[in-house]
């Protein structure tokens, strides 16, 4: 196909890849966004989902807020946030990409905290645990993989997010694209989702392994049966 | 005192252009609406059969949700901008990539749903003389409805906010009218737009709701009891 070939040709052009808006540039804005802005979101989200969760308070708000992220189009966010505090800065991106992080979070977090082998954390209890050994090394343990999966979900948005930050005048390689758009180019538009879509699963993939490798219950945990999600889980993706 | 003029001043409310551009909006609203209904159909269709196959042939069922979980990790701009060589600039686009996403959340629920009913239901079904399709449309899918129905609010509400993305090919519904504003700073415009396509994302939740409350008779009487 004549899109991918250009698209290739385009990738191996090395003065692509140079200069401010070249792809290794857009790819550190890129990078740099998407680390700093999930760093942001799990400082703000999970220390109060966590805490929330322990407690078994504000269940009705950590888990709506995910719809309300999901109706919420960033798109939107980001225009009128780039309007309300002026183009010339990076706040408006770092603030709708956290924004948009913090609601997988929040529910993710919430969700397992609560979802905690109940068994377990009474039998921690009867022992003498208090409160917050049993948070510590109880609860926190027992919902690592659902906090990851929100933790995951939200790096996914992120990075979904940076790249639409681009339309609204943003950095990162959402940019390259654009500008594809701009100049009518074919090529480096494909060449750009090419390079965004591999981003994205990079990063899904890194952590992925991460889940398996940080897992502090690897090795103690049955496998797991059934891969479907079923439908109250919080687990439902983020928008793209 | 004289009427000032809030499109020359660029407030973010704005009566004056509500009522100039009124035309713009009901189109960029109906844009919207077909394409977010197109999609979440076009969805529903492929992930009904898709759902029954990964369920019938069980092996196929990892790898069925490992696809939907990759193609839902490509951002929205990525993925209309790799459609584009295909369909070239037209609804196609961004049609078939909202396609793409709520088939990761309906396929997932159809087959949650369909996991949900129970052994002995089925079992009396079978009992009763009821043959695998009558099985099927008369009893596993009326009590899958629930899931169905929660993976379809989560589509829908999602394939809303999504289409606003098509404004790159100038086929996003609102979106278009955000994308619009952004050179020349219109605050009504933008602000206008993000509202309205947040009210249509509510309202069809709620239009969803209120269709599971009506295929779902039974889920009332036995709370009322």
């Amino acid at each position: 196909m004549n899109a991918v070939s250009g698209a290739w040709d385009w990738l191996n052009d090395s003065a692509n890849w140079n200069g401010t808006d070249g792809v290794w540039h857009r790819l550190g804005e890129h990078v740099y966004f998407t680390v700093v802005c999930l760093a942001l979101a799990c400082l703000i989200a999970l220390p109060i989902a966590i805490v929330l969760g322990h407690l078994g308070k504000g269940g009705a708000l950590a888990v709506n807020i995910s719809n309300v992220g999901r109706a919420v189009p960033t798109f939107a966010i980001l225009v009128l946030l780039m309007f309300a505090m002026g183009s010339g800065t990076d706040w408006p991106t770092i603030i709708a990409l956290v924004l948009f992080a913090v609601p997988p979070l929040m529910t993710n977090a919430y969700v397992g905290m609560r979802e905690a082998d109940r068994d377990v954390v009474e039998a921690a209890r009867g022992m003498g645990m208090t409160g917050s050994q049993l948070m510590f090394r109880i609860e926190l343990p027992l919902a690592f993989p659902l906090i990851w999966t929100g933790v995951r979900s939200a790096a996914v948005q992120v990075v979904a997010t940076a790249t639409i930050a681009a339309m609204a005048g943003g950095g990162g390689l959402g940019r390259i694209i654009t500008a594809g758009f701009n100049r009518q180019i074919t090529a480096q538009v494909v060449a750009g989702a090419v390079l965004v879509a591999g981003l994205a699963l990079l990063i899904e993939g890194i952590f992925m392994a991460l889940q398996w490798l940080l897992d502090p219950m690897r090795r103690r945990r049955r496998p797991r049966s059934g891969s479907a999600v079923p439908a109250s889980s919080p687990a439902t993706p983020a928008t793209p | 005192m004289a009427k000032r003029n809030c499109l020359v001043s660029n407030d973010w409310i704005c009566g004056e252009y509500l009522r100039t551009r009124s035309h713009e909006l009901t189109d960029a609203t109906v844009q919207h609406l077909w394409i977010t209904a197109v999609s979440v159909a076009i969805g529903l269709l492929i992930a009904f059969p898709v759902a029954l196959v990964a369920r019938r042939w069980r092996p196929l069922a990892g790898p069925v949700l490992g696809l939907a979980t990759v193609l839902y990790t490509v951002p929205s701009l990525a993925m209309f901008s790799l459609l584009l060589p295909v369909f070239g600039i037209s609804p196609a686009v961004v049609i078939t990539g909202l396609v793409l996403y709520s088939l990761t959340i309906l396929v997932r629920n159809i087959m949650a749903g369909l996991e949900s009913v129970p052994e002995d239901v089925r079992e009396a079904a079978r009992g009763m003389g009821y043959g695998p399709l009558r099985l099927l449309f008369a009893v596993e899918l009326p009590l899958s409805l629930p899931a169905l129905m929660a993976g379809l609010r989560i589509a829908t509400v999602s394939t809303v906010a999504l289409t606003t993305v098509g404004a790159i090919i100038n086929y996003g519904g609102l979106g278009n009218l955000i994308y619009t504003g952004i050179d020349t700073i219109f605050k009504a415009q933008v602000l206008t737009a993000s509202v309205i396509c947040v009210a249509i994302a509510i309202a069809a939740d709620v239009l969803l709701l209120g269709v599971q409350w009506l295929l779902t008779p039974w889920a009332r009487s036995r709370k009322a009891a």
